[in-house]
C-alpha cells in the first residue's frame, strides 16, 4: 500500500477566522458511483436527491447519528461502512439513548456525528481488539471483551473556540470535497468525500465532530493565525499576462506549500492499514499511525478505489497522551500481549511495564492479583 | 498651540469619510461576518466619537445620505446632548433634524421620538421639533389609528393637546359613542363589524381581522386596495400562496434595489418562467434611475460579488447580492457597453444566487483585460481566493501598468465591518465608498472620485456646506423650527 495522499484532490486558497484556517479540496471529476447512504439525503437535509441509476454503493461514516431503526430512536453508525445502494437494512450500529428532556432538544432528523465521546472510544476499541493470546496476566474481562468503552478526552467542534464560526462563515469553492482544518495550525482534522453534494450535506457537521484536546488547547489559547496573502513582486510585470502569470503562480505556490509543509505531518506519516471491507473497486480501510510520540499522529479511515484515488477519508488528530496509550498498545500488541517481552523489548523492567499500563489507564486488562503482585514489588524496590 | 494643523485635519477628514460610510452601510443588524451586537457597539462608538470630537461635522451628515437607521441615531444623539451646543450650533442643528425627519417615514420618526422619551429627553428643542413635526403631518387622525401608542407617546412626552376628537380617541378611548371624524369612527366600528376593518390601514386592520378570525386568504383579497407600495410588494407572494390574486404589486413602480431584492427572494424556477416580466421591471427602474445620466459613462466593465457571503444574514437576506444585482442593472443603463463580471463566472444576472467563494483577484484582472473607462467593483471585500490578490492586481495595475489613470477604478462595499469601523477596503489606491441602496451609485462614484486624492478638512467642510445648504433649501420653509429667543440666550 502505497502512503496516504490527497490523490485526485487540488488544493484551493485556506479561508482564516480566528485561530482556526480551512483548506478547501476539489475534486475536478466528482466520483459519482459512491455516495452518502441515501437514507441520510432523506433525513431532510434538503440536498438534490440523488440519482439512484447511477448510484452503485453508498457508505455511511463513523459515528454518523440517524434513524436507523425501526421504532425511530437514533443511533449512530459504528465504524464507516460500505455497502450496495440499494441494500437497507439498518447499519451496524450502537442505540443512543437519550435522556427525555435531552431526546427533545436533539432533532433526530439532522445529520450530525455522534456527539459523545463514544465515537472515539469506539475507534480505539475496534483498533485494538484486546489480547489475542491468553497469557495469564490479563483479566477475564479483557480477554472476553477486549479494551471496553472508555472515557477520553475529546471536545465537540462546538467548545472549539471559532470552529462553529469558521465554518459558518466558510465559502464552499464549486466542487469542493473535503477540508482540512487547522486550529493555530495544527492539523486537527481532514475530511474528504466523493461527491461535492455529499460535502454540503455534511460541511456543517464538522462542528458535531470530535476534535482531541490539543486542539481544543490550541484553539483556546491559540492567536488569531495570519493569512497567506498573495504578493506579487511589482517590478516583473509589464503586462496584464505577467500579472495574471504571477497570480495563478501564487495559487500553484500555497498549493504545493501547503501539501508539503502544512499537511506533512498527515501525508508523510508512517501508517499501517487494516483492510475492513471491500466493494466493487472500492475498498475501505482503517488507518493506524506509527505511534511515534513527539509529532502529530492521525487516526481515521479511509475509502480509496482501485486506481489509488481517494474517495473517502475522515481522521482525529490524537493527543500526545493518546499517542502514547496507542505506543503501548501497540508495543504490547506487536509482542503478542505478553509482558515479559514486551518489557524486553522496550528496555525496561516489568514493574515498570505494569505501572505503565496502570498509568495509562489500562489497568483493569490485568488481573487483580498480577496488579497487586507487581504493586508490591515495586514498593518492596525490588525489580 | 503649536499643533500640527495639517496633520489634524487629515485625520478629522479620515475621520468623517469613515463615518459617512458607516453611516451609509451599517443597520446594526446581524450581517455575515459579525452579529448584531458587534455591529451595534462598533456603530455607537463611531457615533460618539464623531459626536464627542466633531460636532457641527456630525450634524451636517444628517445632509449626506445617510440611512434612516443613523439619521435617527444621529438625531437621537444630537438631541440628547443638547445642552453640550452652543446655541448657534443648536439652531443649526434644529433645523437639519427637522428637515431630516421630514424624509423619513413615520414609523421611524415615532420610533425616535419613543426612544427620546425612554431616554427621559425632554428639553425645549425635542418638544419643539415634535410640536412641528407632528403639526405637518398630513391626517393626524390617519396617525392617530395607525401609530396610536407612539402618537400617545409623543403627544404625552412634547405636552401637546391634540386637536378635535383626537384627545378622547387617545386618552380616553369608548368614552363617545360615535366619533365624526370617518377613520376613527371605522376603527370603532371594527370592533365590532368585520366590514369595518377593510377601511382602515393594513397593519391596523390585520389586528382586528385575527381577532374577528377573517381567514388570511379573504383578509388580504379584500384589503388589497388599502395597501401601500412596499406592503404590496412584501405581501404578493404570501397573499399568491393563499389564493389573494388581489393583492398585485406593479414591479415597474418599484424601487430598484426593493426590486432586486425581491427577485432574489423568489425561486429559481419562477425567476425563469417570469424572465421577461422581471427583467423588464429591473430594466424600467435602471433606467428612471439613471435619469439623464443614462448611456453617458462610456465603456464600463463590473465586478459583482455573488460569493457565498452575499448572502448576507437572516436579518438581511441577500441585502448584498440584492445591491449587486440592482447596480448591475443601473450600470447596464448608464454605460453605453457594458460588461458584468460575476465572480462565480454566471452570465445570467436573473438567476444569480449567493454561493461559492471570493476569486476578486482574477476577475479584476478579467475587467482589467477589457480595458473599459470604468471598472465598478461591488463586493464586501472578504477576497479569499486567495487571499489578498485583489489589493496586489490593483496595486500593480496602478503603479505599473497604469500610473496615467485611464481607467477609474471604484469600490463599492454594501457591508459594514464592525470590527474596522469602516467597510473593508481592497487597496489603498483605490477609492472605496459604502453603498446602501443602489439608487445612490453615481453620486457615490463621483464621490469617491473626489475622495481618490486625500482630501483636507477645508475642503471637505466646503463640500458638506454645500450639501447642507442644499438640503435644507430643498425643503419646504414653513418646516424651519424658529426656537423662541429665550433660548438663544
Amino acid at each position: 500500500m502505497t502512503d496516504l495522499s490527497l490523490n485526485g484532490l487540488a488544493t484551493r486558497p485556506a479561508q482564516v477566522w480566528g485561530g482556526i484556517r480551512l483548506v478547501p479540496l476539489v475534486r475536478d471529476e466528482p466520483i459519482e458511483d459512491l455516495r452518502l447512504a441515501s437514507r441520510l439525503y432523506d433525513a431532510g437535509t434538503g440536498v438534490v436527491a440523488v440519482d439512484r441509476r447511477t448510484v452503485y454503493w453508498s457508505y455511511i461514516p463513523h459515528g454518523f447519528v440517524a434513524t436507523w431503526t425501526d421504532d425511530g430512536t437514533p443511533a449512530a453508525a459504528y465504524g464507516t461502512q460500505l455497502r450496495d445502494a440499494a441494500d437497507d437494512r439498518a447499519p451496524a450500529g450502537m442505540p443512543l439513548r437519550f435522556h427525555r428532556r435531552m431526546a427533545r432538544r436533539v432533532d433526530k432528523n439532522r445529520l450530525r456525528f455522534l456527539p459523545l465521546h463514544l465515537a472515539l472510544e469506539g475507534y480505539l476499541a475496534l483498533h485494538f481488539g484486546g489480547p489475542a493470546i491468553a497469557w495469564a496476566e490479563w483479566s477475564e474481562r479483557a480477554l472476553r471483551q477486549g479494551l471496553s468503552p472508555r472515557v477520553e478526552e475529546a471536545y465537540t467542534g462546538a467548545a472549539v473556540r471559532g470552529l462553529a464560526d469558521a465554518l459558518r462563515v466558510f465559502e464552499i469553492h464549486p466542487g469542493q470535497c473535503g477540508v482540512l482544518v487547522y486550529a493555530s495550525d495544527a492539523l486537527a482534522a481532514a475530511f474528504v468525500v466523493p461527491h461535492p453534494d455529499d460535502y454540503r450535506a455534511l460541511h456543517t457537521t464538522l462542528v458535531h465532530d470530535l476534535y482531541g484536546e490539543l486542539i481544543h488547547h490550541y484553539a483556546m489559547y491559540g492567536r488569531p493565525v495570519p493569512e497567506f496573502r498573495a504578493r506579487v513582486e511589482a517590478a516583473a510585470v509589464r503586462s496584464l499576462a505577467d500579472l495574471r502569470a504571477a497570480a495563478r503562480a501564487q495559487q500553484d505556490e500555497w498549493a504545493a506549500f501547503h501539501d508539503e509543509v502544512m499537511a506533512g505531518g498527515l501525508l508523510g506519516g508512517d501508517y499501517t492499514y487494516e483492510f475492513v471491507h471491500e466493494l466493487g473497486p472500492y475498498r475501505l480501510s482503517r488507518l493506524m499511525p506509527s505511534f511515534e510520540r513527539q509529532r502529530d499522529e492521525h487516526i481515521g479511515e479511509l475509502i480509496d478505489d482501485e486506481t489509488g484515488r481517494l474517495a473517502y477519508l475522515k481522521t482525529f488528530r490524537l493527543s500526545e497522551n493518546q499517542v502514547r496509550r496507542g505506543h503501548l498498545l501497540t508495543r504490547l500488541a506487536a509482542n503478542d500481549w505478553r509482558l515479559s517481552t514486551t518489557a524486553a523489548a522496550l528496555g525496561v523492567a516489568e514493574t515498570e511495564l505494569v505501572r505503565r499500563i496502570e498509568a495509562a489507564g489500562f489497568g483493569y486488562l490485568l488481573r487483580q492479583d498480577v496488579r497487586d503482585h507487581y504493586r508490591a514489588r515495586l514498593r518492596r524496590g525490588g525489580a | 498651540m503649536t499643533r500640527d494643523e495639517t496633520g489634524a485635519d487629515l485625520i478629522a477628514a479620515e475621520d468623517v469619510l469613515l463615518f459617512v460610510n458607516a453611516a451609509i452601510t451599517a443597520t446594526g443588524q446581524r450581517e455575515f461576518h459579525s452579529g448584531a451586537d458587534e455591529q451595534g457597539l462598533s456603530l455607537d462608538f463611531l457615533h460618539q466619537y464623531l459626536l464627542g470630537n466633531y460636532r457641527d461635522l456630525y450634524a451636517a451628515t444628517l445632509a449626506l445620505d445617510v440611512n434612516d437607521h443613523n439619521a435617527v441615531l444621529i438625531a437621537r444623539n444630537l438631541l440628547v446632548t443638547a445642552s453640550e451646543a452652543t446655541p448657534a450650533q443648536r439652531r443649526g442643528e434644529g433645523r437639519l433634524i427637522a428637515r431630516r425627519l421630514d424624509l423619513l417615514p413615520p414609523q421611524r420618526v415615532y420610533g425616535l421620538f419613543r426612544d427620546l422619551r425612554r431616554a427621559r429627553v425632554n428639553n425645549r428643542r425635542t418638544r419643539a421639533i415634535i410640536r412641528d413635526w407632528m403639526a405637518a403631518r398630513p391626517d393626524p387622525a390617519f396617525d392617530a389609528v395607525k401609530y396610536r401608542s407612539a402618537v400617545k407617546d409623543a403627544v404625552r412626552h412634547a405636552h401637546l393637546a391634540p386637536g378635535g376628537e383626537l384627545g378622547p380617541f387617545l386618552f380616553a378611548w369608548g368614552r363617545p359613542a360615535a366619533y365624526t371624524t370617518p377613520i376613527l369612527e371605522t376603527w370603532r366600528r371594527a370592533h365590532y363589524e368585520k366590514a369595518a376593518l377593510y377601511d382602515l390601514p393594513y397593519t391596523v386592520a390585520e389586528g382586528f381581522a385575527a381577532r374577528h378570525g377573517v381567514p388570511r386568504g379573504a383578509f388580504l383579497e379584500r384589503i388589497a386596495p388599502r395597501l401601500t407600495r412596499l406592503e404590496r410588494l412584501r405581501l404578493q407572494e404570501s397573499a399568491r400562496e393563499h389564493g389573494a390574486e388581489a393583492v398585485r404589486a406593479d414591479l415597474t413602480t418599484m424601487p430598484l434595489t426593493r426590486l432586486a431584492s425581491y427577485v432574489l427572494a423568489l425561486p429559481l424556477e419562477d425567476r425563469e418562467r417570469r424572465r421577461a416580466e422581471l427583467t423588464e421591471a429591473l430594466r424600467a427602474a435602471a433606467r428612471r434611475t439613471a435619469g439623464e445620466q443614462a448611456g453617458r459613462w462610456g465603456t464600463v466593465a463590473a465586478v459583482l460579488d455573488d460569493s457565498f457571503s452575499a448572502y448576507g444574514s437572516g436579518q438581511k437576506r441577500r441585502r448584498p447580492l440584492a445591491v449587486a444585482l440592482a447596480c448591475h442593472f443601473l450600470m447596464e443603463a448608464l454605460a453605453a457597453d457594458y460588461t458584468p463580471l460575476w465572480l462565480s463566472g454566471r452570465a445570467d444576472a436573473l438567476t444569480v444566487r449567493p454561493y461559492g467563494p471570493t476569486p476578486l483577484g482574477e476577475r479584476i484582472l478579467d475587467g482589467l483585460e477589457l480595458a473599459p473607462d470604468r471598472l465598478v467593483i461591488v463586493s464586501d471585500g472578504w477576497d479569499n481566493a486567495p487571499p489578498g490578490l485583489a489589493g496586489e492586481v490593483l496595486r500593480i495595475w496602478r503603479t505599473r501598468l497604469d500610473p496615467a489613470r485611464a481607467c477609474d477604478v471604484v469600490h463599492l462595499n454594501p457591508v459594514y465591518d464592525a470590527a474596522d469601523f469602516d467597510v473593508r477596503r481592497l487597496a489603498p489606491t483605490v477609492p472605496t465608498a459604502g453603498i446602501r441602496d443602489a439608487e445612490n451609485l453615481v453620486a457615490l462614484v463621483e464621490l469617491a472620485q473626489f475622495a481618490e486624492g486625500r482630501t483636507g478638512l477645508p475642503e471637505l467642510r466646503a463640500h458638506l456646506a454645500r450639501r447642507v445648504a442644499d438640503f435644507l433649501r430643498e425643503g419646504p420653509v414653513t418646516e424651519v423650527v424658529t426656537p423662541p429667543t429665550r433660548e438663544a440666550s
